[in-house]
């Protein structure tokens, strides 16, 4: 039986927030930072009209919004906040501290440039700045993924099997500004998706209980460790994040049943007998699909793979999918300062560096502080990665797309 | 070569680093030198020593008077200084 | 409330914690706890206390405790009870069954005065229900024994040595108290171990206050204060004779701030002559030692008179 869904116009932001509004979070914390801003502004007029019964902290810092969440997660309510660049930067320390307490909290991240020098457009230095934390972080193409991603969140990281923080990644300005068509589900189909948040037993100092806090059950939550176990509590998250891969495969195949719209770790396009291609993530491989269509009407095999979760980060299903591709360009929309290429490049080079045989992998930066990508310069891409299969080596593994020189 | 009881393993941890043991079972009797001795004929059953303790090792009794738990107590010495009739002695732990 | 009643009343926090012997944060922390009544969330900073009572696979605290970090004891506080308002509005979610939470929030000098401030203000701001409760043993005393905010001026400190040159701290203590009664708040006191009941009653005070409370513990350290570990309830006592920790409590009346003298500092307040010079405070701590050694300095010892005189009739002033 086929969903009614609705269509709207709802740019990134807006349709994160319009999720939000039929979760209805237990909890909602957050600072203004561009741009984010229309997510909080738009989910405060919800917590006005009394459309959601969600209390809205509206919080002096984003360290203290991040802190709200966890605490009220750890109460056993759902909790969701969402920022951007310096404020991800600035609740940092509690990035870690999330995932160490097995807490999951949501968080939507408008990808953001880092000063300095100061810039309030799209990359993806913000998200990869938090990447080693413990969160499981998904990447959006559009608003319709935004709007998909943050219902499936909820279900990712409340897992049994999972439970740990969700972080939904969409480019700024990009997306997050940008109205675009979004098929919305209805109220009460998005509610008993989420359903209710249920807590994991766990075993305390007076019991078997429940993991939240509550007066009828003592449990002490952030507790100090010294060298003789802290080891082994970070060996469990890592446990929980290569369980995390299956569970956002299931999860966004339960989704497709209600939506119409399949999702899982990796998307995919024109891939099957493609001998170039190029990974990336976000909103610019939905220019990319035009690019390598264009490609594909001139008679090369190209394709791309975009993927959607970068952590946990899916190695043997990327291997799979690539393996056969000649010649593999990666696309950066961040710096790794001082190392080989940017960290994607890094993920990819590294998931291929047991296989045999491999393709010949090449990076290109692109994109950093909101700077445009357009089918032209993806096609610069693909000549490079052309070049670099006709060749049979990468003749310059990193390169600079975009940039003036 | 000392025989150490093996700690639990990373699949054997609650989640989320949560304790597992109250700290009732570690025993801090053993920290001081000094430990007190009440003389429950002086007591006016104040209830100041119960009070006043770090460690609340001194408990009133059902018949209202103290009665020190050594096994935690670390002979700090706050409630013989505090006992308005000085009927606690910090002595010599033997 | 009275004294042989409490102390039947459950111990919350469990012996066999790590804080050194005759540790002040201890007993304070037992008797706001024999304090609460209704169900209880507690949350803690980083710090002595916070450290010493969680070790893992070990910890003392027998109703439910969190910590996250440093700076964000009150963010920690506004979570939980943002969580519970959500659950109550909700009808539903595991803790809409009670009818009340009381959230106490405990945090150190360091946690507070310096890069807890932050935190502490946005929450007195947005008017969560709860109580914060100061443990002001005046430094960073789990990290060694540095200086914060509400280091006292003089005090010798790790990272406010007394030197040739320079005399320990240069710095006047932050007037914590009377930052948080400028944000409005419905109540704010100080306490000290020494005067037990007077404390409790207090923290009842502060549990039953509709919105932020605040109570601000002095805290004697005998490892960073340097003093026997027997005296911690001295040291306390001695604050208050010498009205350098004078108890008071404030109230929000009609939106003036209405201050009450408690009864030890009330007792000075109407007997001058009972207030006792701050020298007798100074020369029992080893932290002011070298304000008598190598020889007295009384130009300094006369500063700190000054300062606690006048703080004394500001407050006289407003209470009287």
């Amino acid at each position: 039986m086929m969903i009614e869904q609705k269509l709207m116009g709802l740019n990134g932001d807006e349709a994160i927030a319009y999720a939000l509004r039929q979760i209805n979070p237990d909890v909602v914390a957050a600072y203004p930072i561009t741009p984010q801003t229309i997510i909080v502004e738009r989910f405060s007029e919800y917590v006005a009209n009394g459309e959601v019964e969600t209390e809205f902290i509206a919080v002096e810092s984003e360290h203290s919004a991040l802190t709200t969440c966890i605490t009220a997660e750890a109460a056993g309510a759902r909790a969701f906040t969402c920022t951007a660049s310096a404020g991800l930067a600035l609740m940092w320390e509690m990035t870690y501290v999330a995932a160490g307490m097995r807490l999951p909290v949501v968080m939507a991240v408008a990808n953001r440039a880092l000063s300095s020098p100061l810039n309030i457009h799209g990359d993806h230095s913000d998200a990869m700045g938090a990447r080693d934390s413990g969160w499981v972080q998904l990447y959006c193409e559009n608003s319709q993924e935004a709007y998909d991603s943050v219902i499936q969140a909820w279900r990712i990281g409340e897992h049994r099997d999972v439970q740990l923080p969700v972080m939904i990644c969409l480019d700024g300005f990009i997306l997050s500004h940008t109205l675009e068509n979004v098929m919305v589900l209805p109220d009460e189909v998005v509610k008993n998706f989420v359903g209710e948040r249920a807590s994991p037993k766990v075993g305390g100092h007076l019991g078997e209980v429940e993991y939240r806090l509550d007066p009828e059950q003592p449990l002490t939550m952030g507790s100090m460790d010294l060298y003789d176990f802290y080891f082994e509590h970070k060996r469990q998250q890592e446990d929980a994040m290569e369980k995390a891969l299956p569970v956002v495969e299931k999860v966004g195949k339960e989704y497709a049943e209600i939506s119409g719209r399949a999702y899982g770790l990796l998307d995919p396009y024109r891939l099957e007998d493609a001998e170039v291609a190029i990974v990336g993530l976000g909103s610019t491989m939905g220019t990319a699909r035009v690019a390598v269509d264009q490609l594909r009407s001139e008679g090369v095999k190209a394709g791309l793979l975009r993927i959607r979760a970068f952590r946990p980060f899916p190695v043997k299903e990327i291997v799979d999918t690539l393996l056969h591709v000649r010649s593999v360009g990666v696309l950066d929309r961040s710096m790794g300062f001082g190392a080989l290429g940017g960290p994607l490049f890094a993920e990819m080079r590294n998931a291929f560096y047991d296989t045999s045989s491999k393709p010949l992998l090449s990076d290109y930066i692109y994109g950093l502080g909101g700077r445009d990508m357009s089918t032209e310069l993806l096609s610069v891409i693909f000549n490079s990665l052309e070049k670099n299969r006709k060749a049979r080596r990468v003749s310059k593994p990193v390169q600079y797309i975009g940039l003036r020189e | 070569m000392s025989k150490r009881k093996k700690e639990p393993g990373w699949r054997d941890l609650p989640l989320g680093g949560v304790p597992y043991k109250t700290s009732k079972d570690y025993k801090t009797g053993d920290w001081g030198i000094l430990k007190p001795e009440i003389l429950k004929e002086k007591c006016t059953h104040c209830t100041l020593c119960h009070f006043c303790c770090p460690e609340g090792a001194i408990k009133i009794g059902v018949d209202g008077k103290p009665e020190v738990d050594y096994e935690c107590c670390k002979g700090c010495g706050i409630c013989a200084a505090e006992c308005p009739v000085k009927c606690i002695t910090m002595e010599r732990r033997s | 409330m009275n004294l042989k009643e409490c102390a039947t009343r459950p111990e919350l926090l469990a012996s066999g914690h790590r804080l050194c012997a005759g540790c002040g944060e201890s007993i304070t922390v037992r008797l706001v706890l024999k304090a609460t009544k209704r169900p209880t969330i507690v949350t803690t900073a980083t710090g002595c206390l916070e450290v010493a009572t969680t070790i893992f696979p070990y910890t003392s605290w027998d109703l439910p405790w969190i910590h996250t970090a440093f700076e964000n004891a009150a963010a920690n506080a506004s979570g939980i009870e943002a969580a519970f308002r959500a659950m109550k509005r909700k009808g539903r979610g595991p803790l809409a069954k009670y009818d009340h939470i009381d959230v106490i929030a405990f945090a150190g000098d360091g946690g507070t005065y310096d890069i807890g401030l932050q935190a502490l203000s946005g929450a007195l701001e947005r008017g969560h229900d709860f109580l914060y409760v100061l443990i002001d043993n005046e430094a960073y005393m789990n990290t060694g024994i540095q200086r914060s905010g509400g280091t006292p001026y003089a005090a010798a400190t790790t990272t406010s040595p007394a030197g040739s040159v320079i005399p320990g701290k240069r710095e006047w203590k932050k007037p914590i108290d009377e930052i948080v009664i400028a944000h409005e708040v419905p109540y704010v006191s100080t306490v000290n171990s020494a005067h037990p009941l007077d404390l409790m009653e207090k923290v009842k005070r502060g549990l039953e206050a509709e919105g932020p409370a605040f109570v601000h513990a002095l805290v004697p350290c005998p490892r960073g204060w340097r003093f026997p570990p027997e005296q911690t309830l001295a040291m306390g006592r001695l604050a208050i004779q010498t009205c350098i920790f004078p108890l008071w409590e404030c109230r929000l009346e009609e939106g003036r701030p209405k201050y009450n003298l408690s009864s030890p500092s009330l007792s000075i307040a109407r007997n001058p002559k009972m207030k006792k010079p701050v020298e007798e405070y100074l020369k029992n701590q080893g932290r002011f030692s070298h304000l008598f050694r190598p020889q007295q300095r009384d130009d300094i010892i006369k500063e700190i008179q000054a300062w606690v005189d006048l703080k004394w009739e500001i407050l006289l002033e407003k209470a009287m």
